[in-house]
């Protein structure tokens, strides 16, 4: 069974004052990462096919083809689980 | 070779001793070691250390620590709102409980080139020593610590074409001498004997540099380090200089087309060096850093290990450009065309 570790290589916090929270998909899980993001989570907006401005759960957050997304407003890292299982499983 | 390391890093910045020259693992560290074996010993309540509000926290963290431990004063001068520093204050701060003053030579966010022989005339006529921090000098022109009569002056190697894990610290051989170690073990000893009949143990230590640098040494570091050196002195410092200041005024001119970038920083772009901090309208800086990864282009973003600075330029974070010698005109073509697409986010 499919966990969040497996496709998630990092999650950090960034530094500034916004406190976003940058999530980092394993390199050979992050086409496979963004493209269940994007078939579950409400596309907004895109740009050239490689930024993907999505909303899931009334969270706003942008995923990147690089195998990157930033989430902001997030109460804590649990709360991004939740929403990163919710999204990947 | 890790000796020739020593000696080819002493002449590229001018120190009249290799013993001069101590290999740490950073900037960061470098300070950290003036902090603890100078500070720890030689600052006590009503002393007063004197630090700038743009300073990186590598200069900022260790003097606060230390001032928990010895209660002295830290007084911060202030930094105009254009990022430059605001030298009257920092020169009014002085007085006789001032022992040292620490300054950076380049800021790391705004790149503004701080006039640190000034400062440290000052900080001399006062009786107080200056350490500065030229991880931001040291790769991008020519230093010269005799010239600028600092006492201390810290660099890395990673900033400057060197590996991660190797900087130096630069401190007049004099200050070194008296300067007790950082930390102990082996290299930074001459002798750990135990008389005959007695408990205690005997210990004296190694000159400068060895007497800071416990433990076997970063060898690969300090002679790849050297080996970045040569290289740098190869192309020339003024024209490592020149090229970055081409660039920045290259970048400069060609951000000011997008309309919804801020720059932040001094207009005058003589006095600083490859560095643009900016912010696009509506975005965070790690949005902006995310979008150029996007990209294969490198910014950093947040505040650069210097939150204070951030506060006095009233911004949440900053993304921020640097230039190297390896930077092209196209380069920043491309980096302009690819912010005209972010602002259209």
């Amino acid at each position: 069974m499919s966990t969040v570790e497996d496709y998630v290589a990092r999650i950090e916090g960034t530094c500034g004052e916004e406190k976003d929270i940058i999530v980092i998909f394993k390199y050979d899980k992050k086409d496979e990462a963004v493209a269940r993001i994007l078939k579950k989570a409400q596309l907004k907006n895109s740009l050239a096919g490689m930024i993907f401005e999505v909303a899931f759960r009334d969270v706003s957050f942008r995923v990147y083809s690089s195998g990157k997304a930033i989430f902001r407003g997030i109460k804590n890292k649990e709360a991004l689980r939740d929403i990163l299982a919710a999204l990947l499983l | 070779m890790h000796e020739n390391a020593r000696e080819k890093i002493a002449r590229f910045v001018n120190a009249e001793d290799a013993a001069e020259i101590v290999f740490v693992r950073g900037t960061t560290e470098a300070i950290n070691l003036v902090a603890y074996s100078w500070g720890l010993r030689n600052l006590k309540k009503g002393d007063e250390v004197l630090v700038s509000l743009m300073e990186h926290h590598s200069n900022i963290v260790p003097w606060e620590i230390l001032s928990k431990i010895n209660g002295f004063t830290i007084k911060y001068a202030k930094v105009n709102p254009d990022g430059t520093l605001n030298y009257e204050d920092f020169e009014s701060k002085f007085s006789s409980k001032t022992k040292i003053a620490c300054l950076s030579h380049v800021s790391n966010v705004s790149g503004v080139i701080n006039d640190v022989k000034r400062i440290a005339k000052v900080a001399h006529e006062h009786g107080a020593l200056m350490l500065v921090d030229g991880a931001q000098s040291v790769p991008h022109m020519s230093v010269d610590v005799r010239d600028l009569d600092v006492d201390f002056l810290a660099f890395s190697g990673h900033k400057m074409l060197g590996p991660t894990g190797i900087g130096v610290l630069y401190g007049k051989k004099e200050l070194l001498e008296k300067m007790e170690p950082f930390q102990g073990g082996g290299e930074m000893i001459k002798e750990v004997s135990f008389s005959q009949g007695r408990e205690q143990c005997d210990i004296t230590w190694n000159d400068p540099p060895w007497k800071f640098e416990a433990g076997t040494p970063n060898i690969c570091g300090g002679i790849a380090l050297m080996a970045a050196v040569k290289y740098l002195e190869k192309i020339g410092m003024a024209e490592v200089l020149k090229h970055e200041k081409l660039l920045t005024e290259y970048a400069v001119k060609r951000m000011k087309e997008c309309s919804k970038v801020t720059l932040h920083g001094p207009t005058d772009l003589s006095s600083k060096c490859g560095i643009v901090p900016f912010n696009v309208e509506g975005l965070s800086s790690h949005d902006v850093a995310l979008f150029f990864d996007n990209y294969g282009i490198m910014i950093r973003s947040g505040f650069h290990c210097a939150q204070p600075l951030h506060q006095v330029f009233k911004l949440q974070s900053s993304a921020r450009a640097s230039f190297y010698i390896y930077n092209t005109r196209e380069e920043i073509d491309r980096f302009v065309e690819v912010l005209k697409e972010i602002e259209q986010l």
